[in-house]
Formats: structure tokens, sequence, C-alpha cells
């Protein structure tokens, strides 16, 4: 979500998935909801028959989304800043935002530095040899005080608004529909129906999924339209929102403790070779307000990050070692993220990998790539319940999995892991809440959880360096593990260890003891900086208190009816439920729609249905923005330093495209993406490969996984591609037919499902084919055998996140006799 | 009389049990109706709260098991179905999750241990305790080998390359905090899990 926390604080869904039916418009882009999230997406149809809503699906494909909807529009995949861009001119132009929002809750009237600039497709600072930008001046212009100056008529020609207005201007309905193939009435109906939204009490939600961020431009894909929400003043309201609808089931969870290469757990981040010395680290973590008395609660940073490490290594984590900062991995490039890895792999940089629940055999770009990387490991050890394709990947399964065993050198274990249903413990839903789930049965076989697992390689190699000695041993030999089974700590311990212990009496101002020594804290607001307190994830705090376990609340208690229910399970942070809920009222704290307030001032407190971002009784008249993670207190259409390629968004092409850039043709792709030399040499060109293809899930199948279900594998049992009417004629390719589906990577062979959803779109005046590949086959499972998505995408990720451009890229397709029986 | 659905069933099942429906206000005829009714097979199940394992909505689920979780019992799950009493998905499932009990009894649900050997063209099976003891030693003899204390510039960076994880984004907050500390407290930066997909 590094799209979201650079515009509104924290990267996750803003809303609640019943919030959806309080909207008045919902907007479905980049994803597909109806196949995608069919549970959730029914409170779409709630909005649609009990709140007169319309909904709107901008979509390469005639979705089943968009079987449902008011209004469809189709666009050429990985042109969506285009499209988005267009709607903001025309919001801009038409004056359908809402100003009284923006003007108080966004950076519009911020001051933009002298030297900012954008020409011929580059903003400034660009390296052209690095291929990287010097952001120093994608920053505001700061008083004697150290605040930003501000222009509350937005006249100043460096103004956020001013210079947004600028950037904007070419995205004509015309430039628009030549970029993305949309017809321009459609556009400009669908921009008249956002338009409405502008009234404060109409509300838009932005529905999305990996539609959006899985494009070389993902992250900006999705500030696009988080720029439209806050323009409309729909964010923080009944209704509106950026809701990233995750895919996984603890998807949310893993990122917020912190899985990825570069994180801790709650959104702290690593350090890096330049942050020498702790000091060095807290510098860059002081998050001083660049507006007066705004809350900038990363302030507390230090808080957060003694807490953890005091968590980690307890006792050996001391203010004299600085918090064990030096125990701590540093990073020397941005990431070490997956295609990353699987370079490094592929120059046989790495020799070994754990995939725990993960199959990245099938789930990678470049399956070739991704064979060839595993083939020169050491060692693999995969833990799942399933017998993946990652596991077997050195066995020859024929053309799917060409592999030469007997050259294959790699040691592979196989080990079998509990499910769901097997264990107890919490997942986070994608709108944050914390919901805990029970055993329900015991495991087969010797299937063992993958907490009993970690915990055995982590004893056997702590007792490896005890007895024998070695490197850096100190975090392996200091870790905190006081568990009552050390061979397997239950759940119930870790989730207590997340929410955090005080380590000694804790006094409030009057001296009076609020927590003794080994209690549990209620919230994160209890946490210090002097080692008295732990957490092991700062923004869980609260999840499991002396009250005891608030993820296992079962209360369905609904106020007013209004799609809260918060005392159902618990949501991070502090149980709000729709974040940045200040947002809700106006700046005297009344309700922008009266018939659906979230909080309101009512003289004396903040009184409503949610936790308000702030304290209760912080009055209006102080102005403190509800945007309280970001240093100015509000929403950000500036977005400063924090993105690669642009403190605004620009439409640039997929790496594989069909089509010239029109708007800058000597910047065709992101110029801030990064694409490792031998991948480069893997892309190919519109005139080998002229079809623009695009990956997706299909309902009935959830990755690779169902196929190892056998009502799934009837559903839908046979690896296809989607082809149009009209390419399919062309191609003589019939309905049912087997074709062969080339990238400059590999081809899969497989049947073709001749449809009426997808039509050829007119793109700078030629004709362009999409075809459609569902992604879900393998050579393991009950499915009949295919290759997968994967054997065709492109191994290069979005220039923020590193996420592969699975959703465009080029193809060619022909008919072929099917496979021998 | 206010009745989930849930509580529906358990009051039947208790009902059942008595002979009698007259707390459902079936008044004389409940018992008769009862004792034609061949009894609900999930009233002699457990019932334990879960959340659905594919996507983010995170449906509530209501799995049924056989079995009184007697020690020498080996339960089993025959059912698993929408939790009606959930704020979001209100006792519905989708394809994936109406399929929830296949993928719990899968036939490729693995059961043991294996091992593959340089070379080999086939899996063996192994006991836990060998698969886990040649683990660590594989780790720590390249951890050891290839672990970074200072870069070029004479900076402690402490960091070891050569080994990387991919987490699962299936597993529970509680597993994955677990594994952020094993992982990192082995210096790991090659670490990440589906939310970069």
């Amino acid at each position: 979500m590094a799209s979201l926390a650079p515009t509104f604080g924290r990267g996750a869904m803003t809303n609640t998935w019943q919030d959806i039916k309080n909207a008045n418009l919902v907007v479905v882009m980049g994803g597909n909801a109806a196949e995608a999230h069919p549970c959730g997406f029914k409170w779409v149809i709630e909005a649609k028959i009990e709140n007169g809503a319309k909904l709107v699906v901008v979509d390469p494909r005639f979705t089943r989304t968009a079987s449902v909807a008011d209004y469809y529009a189709p666009i050429r995949p990985g042109t969506d800043i285009a499209f988005l861009s267009g709607v903001i001119r025309y919001l801009l132009e038409n004056e359908k935002i809402q100003r009284e929002y923006v003007r108080a809750y966004t950076n519009a009237s911020l001051i933009v530095k002298e030297g900012y600039g954008f020409e011929d497709g580059l903003f400034s600072g660009y390296d052209h040899e690095k291929g990287q930008y010097e952001k120093s001046t994608w920053d505001y212009e700061l008083d004697e005080q150290g605040f930003a100056k501000v222009d509350d008529t937005w006249e100043h020609p460096r103004s956020v608004m001013a210079l947004l207005r600028k950037h904007v201007a070419r995205y004509t309905p015309e430039m628009v529909s030549r970029i993305c193939g949309t017809p321009q009435d459609k556009f400009l109906h669908i921009c008249e129906l956002i338009a409405e939204t502008s009234a404060p009490d109409k509300a838009m939600t932005s529905l999305f999924a990996l539609g959006w961020t899985q494009h070389s431009v993902g992250s900006q894909n999705i500030r696009t339209m988080a720029m439209v929400q806050l323009l409309l003043g729909n964010i923080g309201v009944a209704g509106g929102g950026m809701n990233a609808l995750r895919g996984h089931s603890n998807i949310q969870g893993l990122t917020d403790v912190g899985l990825l290469s570069n994180q801790m757990p709650g959104y702290m981040t690593l350090p890096k070779d330049s942050e020498v010395t702790f000091d060095d680290y807290m510098k860059t973590r002081q998050f001083k307000p660049l507006r007066p008395n705004q809350t900038s609660y990363w302030q507390n940073y230090k808080k957060f990050f003694v807490s953890f490490q005091k968590s980690m290594f307890g006792d050996a984590a001391t203010a004299e070692n600085n918090w064990a900062y030096d125990w701590l991995p540093k990073l020397d490039v941005p990431l070490y993220d997956i295609i990353k890895a699987f370079e490094m792999m592929n120059h046989g940089q790495m020799n070994g990998y754990i995939c725990q629940g993960f199959n990245p055999q099938q789930a990678f770009p470049d399956r070739g790539k991704i064979r060839r990387g595993l083939s020169k490991l050491k060692f693999l050890v995969t833990m799942d319940p399933l017998d993946t394709e990652t596991s077997r990947f050195w066995e020859n399964f024929g053309p799917q999995n060409p592999a030469d065993s007997a050259a294959i050198q790699t040691e592979v274990f196989q080990l079998p892991t509990t499910c769901f249903a097997e264990e107890n413990g919490s997942l986070v839903n994608s709108a944050r809440w914390l919901q805990w789930h029970w055993k329900a049965a015991d495991a087969p076989g010797q299937a063992m959880s993958d907490i009993w697992i970690m915990s055995g390689i982590f004893h056997r190699m702590r007792e490896l360096y005890r007895t024998e000695g070695g490197v850096f041993p100190d975090p392996i030999l200091n870790l905190t593990w006081n568990y009552t089974d050390p061979t397997d700590p239950d759940p119930e311990e870790l989730a207590k260890d997340m929410n955090g212990r005080a380590r000694a009496d804790l006094t409030d101002p009057s001296g009076a003891v609020v927590k003794k020594g080994g209690q549990l804290l209620d919230g994160f607001a209890q946490l210090s900086d002097d080692g008295t307190t732990e957490s092991g994830c700062w923004i869980f705090s609260g999840c499991w208190t002396d009250k005891g376990n608030q993820m296992a609340r079962r209360d369905a208690t609904d106020p007013r009816d209004q799609g809260i229910a918060p005392q159902w399970a618990w949501a991070w942070p502090a149980n709000r439920r729709i974040l940045y809920n200040r947002a809700s009222a106006d700046v005297a704290g009344n309700p922008w729609n009266p018939a659906k307030p979230i909080i309101q001032w009512d003289g004396a407190k903040w009184i409503g249905i949610d936790v308000p971002d702030y304290g209760p009784t912080v009055k209006p008249s102080e102005s403190v923005g509800p945007f309280i993670m970001n240093v100015e207190g509000v929403g950000r259409l500036f977005a400063r330093d924090q993105m690669v390629e642009g403190p605004f968004p620009e439409h640039y092409e997929p790496l594989e495209s069909p089509a010239i850039n029109v708007l800058h043709p000597k910047v065709q792709s992101n110029p801030a993406v990064r694409v490792f030399a031998d991948d480069r040499a893997d892309f190919g060109t519109p005139s080998e490969f002229p079809y623009v293809a695009t990956t997706y899930r299909l309902t009935e199948h959830f990755h690779y996984w169902t196929k190892h279900a056998r009502i799934n594998a009837i559903l839908q049992p046979q690896e296809f591609v989607e082809i149009g009417e009209a390419l399919a004629q062309e191609k003589g390719i019939a309905q049912g037919s087997w074709v062969r589906v080339r990238s400059k990577r590999g081809f899969i062979v497989c049947k073709a499902y001749v449809t009426k959803r997808i039509k050829p779109l007119t793109v700078d005046g030629k004709p362009t084919h999409v075809i459609g590949v569902p992604l879900h086959w393998g050579f393991t499972g009950q499915a009949r055998k295919g290759y997968g998505a994967n054997t065709l995408t492109p191994s290069v990720g979005d220039a923020n996140t590193q996420t592969p451009e699975f959703k465009a890229f080029l193809v060619n397709v022909e008919s072929v006799n099917g496979p021998e029986a | 009389m206010d009745l989930t659905r849930r509580g529906f069933i358990k009051l039947t099942g208790a009902s059942l049990a008595t002979s009698s429906l007259s707390a459902l206000g079936f008044g004389g005829s409940g018992a008769a109706l009862a004792e034609a009714v061949r009894p609900f097979k999930l009233t002699h199940a457990k019932e334990t709260r879960n959340t659905c394992t594919y996507c983010s909505v995170a449906c509530g689920i209501l799995i049924y098991t056989l079995g009184d979780g007697a020690k020498n019992a080996r339960s089993d799950i025959i059912h698993i179905e929408g939790d009606p009493d959930h704020p979001v998905n209100r006792g519905t499932l989708c394809p994936k999750g109406s399929a929830l009990l296949d993928i719990v009894h899968a036939p490729t649900r693995l059961q043991v241990p294996k091992y593959r050997a340089p070379g080999s063209s086939e899996f063996k099976e192994v006991s836990w305790d060998w698969a886990l003891n040649r683990i660590a030693r594989l780790m720590k003899d390249d951890r050891d080998k290839n672990f970074i204390a200072k870069n070029a510039q004479g900076t402690t960076v402490n960091r070891w390359l050569t080994t990387g994880m991919l987490a699962a984004s299936a597993s529970s907050s509680e597993t994955s905090y677990l594994t952020w500390k094993v992982a990192r407290s082995f210096g790991m930066l090659v670490f990440d899990n589906q939310a970069r997909v």
C-alpha cells in the first residue's frame, strides 16, 4: 500500500465492507469484486437497492462486476493514470470539487519550493545515469518557524492546487481517449457521475485490487484515485474511502507485522547502511509537524521502536547498547524483494530459500526464470498444507515443467503444515479487523503448525551457535522466548506479545500506578521510550488487554445500522473502523452528511459511532487535521518525496506496450523503474507480440490452491484464455479450440474461450486487441495439468513496491492442434 | 421469539434430545414431529468459529466436527458453512468458500515430511527430526560462511543475504510475528510475503 500511506498516512483500506452500502456511487476500477470478493460485493448490491447507488465499472473486460453495473466503459490495460488524471482535470475545470473540504483537509493550499518542475515527462531532479530522482525540490517552501507556507486562495502559482491544475491540463477527453481507447462520450459520462459526489452529503467509494497494483505504475494508479477522492471530499465519510480489497486472508496482517524486506512490525522500517548509528536512524524519523497544532503521530516513533526491541530482546536491549540497534540487519538497497531474490538466485548469489505457504514457481513472473533460479540453490525448504509446484520444481512434468532432475543439485525439503481449520489465531481482514479463529480438528498425518516448525528450526540453530559458536550469534542467543512450551508457543502468548505489557510499574503524572509491571497494556498510548514497556506490534496494542482477547469478540451490534459493528472483533488502530473519520465533519465539527454522521462535536467532545482519530476533547478550533500520521495533518494531493517517480502521478506506458507514449515519446515508461539487464532482454516488441495480455482470477478459483479442491477443480478444470470475437475471427480461432499464446519469455498451450466480453479498442487511431489470461493452473492438484499464466509475464515491478507487472504485457496467439491425449 | 439460525439449530438439538419442540412454540404437535424427523447430523457435531482462508473479506465460517474432543478420539471435519451472525458475509459463502471442506480434505494435503536429494528424481519420506536437523545445519553453515557483519565502509550492517524466505499471507498474525522474530534474528533481508504481489 505504498500509495495510500504517502497520501493519507496509513496504507490500508479506509472503511469497512458493510459501509459500502452507504455509498451513492461505487466505482470499481482496477478490480473485479463480484468475482474476486463475492461476499463483500454484496454490499455494493445493498447500496444499489437500499441507497439508490450507481455502480460504474471501468475494465478492459466486461466482467461479472460490469454485468451488474449501471455504466461500463472499457479501458486499455495500463492506462488508468491517464483516465483518472482526465477525471481530475474535469473536476477542476468544472468546479466540481468540495472546496471547503479540500481547503481544510488537503495540502492544496501549501506552497511548493522553487525549483520544482515537470517537463517532457520528467520531474525536476532526474539522474539519467542512475535512473532515479534526486527529490529535494519535491517539497514545501517553509517559513521561519519551519512550517509550510500557505495560500488559501490557491492563486500562488506554486500552490499545490495551481501546480495540479497545470499538471493535469494535458489530460483532455481527447487525450484520455487516445491513450486509453475509452470512447470520449463514455469517459465524460463517468466524469459527470463522479462529479456529483462533490456535494458534501454525497459519497463515492472506490473499490480496487490487484488490477491497479500489478503495474510498473501500480502505486501511482491508486494515488491518482486517492487524489480524486480527496478533491471530492470522500475520505473519512460514510460510504466513501479508498477501499483496497486485499487478496489473501491475512495479507493485511503480514503487512502490519512487517514481513516485507525493509519493514518492521507496525510500519516501522529497518535501518539503511547510511544510518550508521541509532542517532542517525532516529534523525530521519523525527516527524516534526509541518503545520501548527498537528498531531504527526509518528513523533512517537522512538516509543514504538524501543518497546519493540524490548519485546524482541528483553533485558538485553538497553539504553547503553542503543536498544540493540546493531542487532537489526541494515539495507544497502531499498529492497530485497522477490524479483530481486530470483535475480540473485539466477546469478548464483543465493544458496537457501524457505517458502512458507507461498508458491513462487506459479505465482511469480517468468516461470522459466523462477525454475532456473530454484535450480541453482543448495537447498529449498517448503512449508505448506498442499503439494505445491514450487516443492516439485525439479521434477519433469513435460512441457508444463520441463525440468532435468538429474542436473538439479538442490536439496528440497517438503514440510507438511496445518491449515486454517487446524489452528487458533487471528487474521487481519481488508478492513483491518483482527478476527480470532479457533481450531476445529487435528491436522492430517504428521503435519505440524508453522509455529512449531519455525520454533524447531530456531532452537536447532540456537543450539548449534551455543555449542559450536559461529558468526554474530548475539541476536539469536538473546532473542526473547518466554513461552510455556518453547518448542510450540501458543498463539495466545504471541498475541499478548504483540499487544505489549508493562515491564515496570507505570505511573500517571500524579504518581498513581496505572499498570503494574507485567500487566498487559490497554493501548499504544501507554508505550514509552525508556524501556519500561514492550510491544511486538504497536498498532495491534489494545487487541489483547486485561479485559481479555478483544479479537474474539462476537457482538454484531451495529449502532444506527450504519455498517460499523464496533464490538465485532477488534480493528487497528485503537478499534477505529473508519480511518480519518474526523474528515466526516466540517471544520466546526458538524457532519457533512447529517443523515450519516460518524463523529461530531457536541460542544465539549467528539461523539458518534466510531473511535475518533484523536483525543475526544480536542476542540475543532484547534484545527488539528484528520490525517494524523502526516506531518502536515492533511491529505496529500502533492506527495512530496514519498513516491519514487514523482509527487504527482503521470501516465507512463507499461514496459511492454503496443503504443508510443503520446504525451512524451522520449519518456515511454516509468523513468524510475528498476529493470535487470537480462529481464530487459526478455521484453517483447509489438511487431512480434502485437496483443495486450492481462492476467486475472476466476470466481471459482483461488490462485493455485483450489485446483487441489475437488469441487473447484470440477467447476473450472481446464486452462484457457479469453479472446474477443474480432481477434478470433482474424486468427481463425474457433470456440473451444486449442491455441498457443506466446510472449518473449515462453508459451502456454490451452483452450480458447471466444467471448463478446472483450472488444478491440482504438488506441491512438489503431485497433488494439486484449487477451485475458486466467491464472489458476499448474502441474499439481486435481484440475487438468496446465502451464500457469506466469509462464508469459515479464519480470519487472512497480517502481515503488516491485509488485510485478502482471496486468499489461505483450503476447501473440495462434491456433494449434491439441496435445495428444 | 428472536432466534438466530445458530440458536435455532442449538435449540432444536437440545429439544430433540428431550423429544419436545414446545420451546419453539410448536405446541403439542412438537413431540410427534420430533420423533418423525431424523436427528439432524449437525446437532451431534461440535461447532467451531473460524474464518475463510481465501480472500480478505474474511467471511465468518462455522466448522462442524465429529468427535467429542476425548483424548483418544480423532475429530473429523464433516461440514463447513457461512456464519449467519457474521456482520459482513451474513452466512453466505462464494464458490471457493463453499468448497472449503474439499481443501481441508484434499487428496494432495501433505501428510509427512519429505526430502529430495541432489540430482534425484523422487521424494523420500524422512522424520521431522532428521529434516529439521539437516535444515538447521545447512542454514548455519551458509550463515557462518556468508554473513556480512560490516560493509566496505566499515559500518556494522549484520545482514545475511544468501538465504531468504517467503512468508505466508494465509498464516495467522501470531505465526507471522514468530516468523519475523526468527528470520530477523538470523539477519535475513531477502524476506517477503504475498503482499509483494
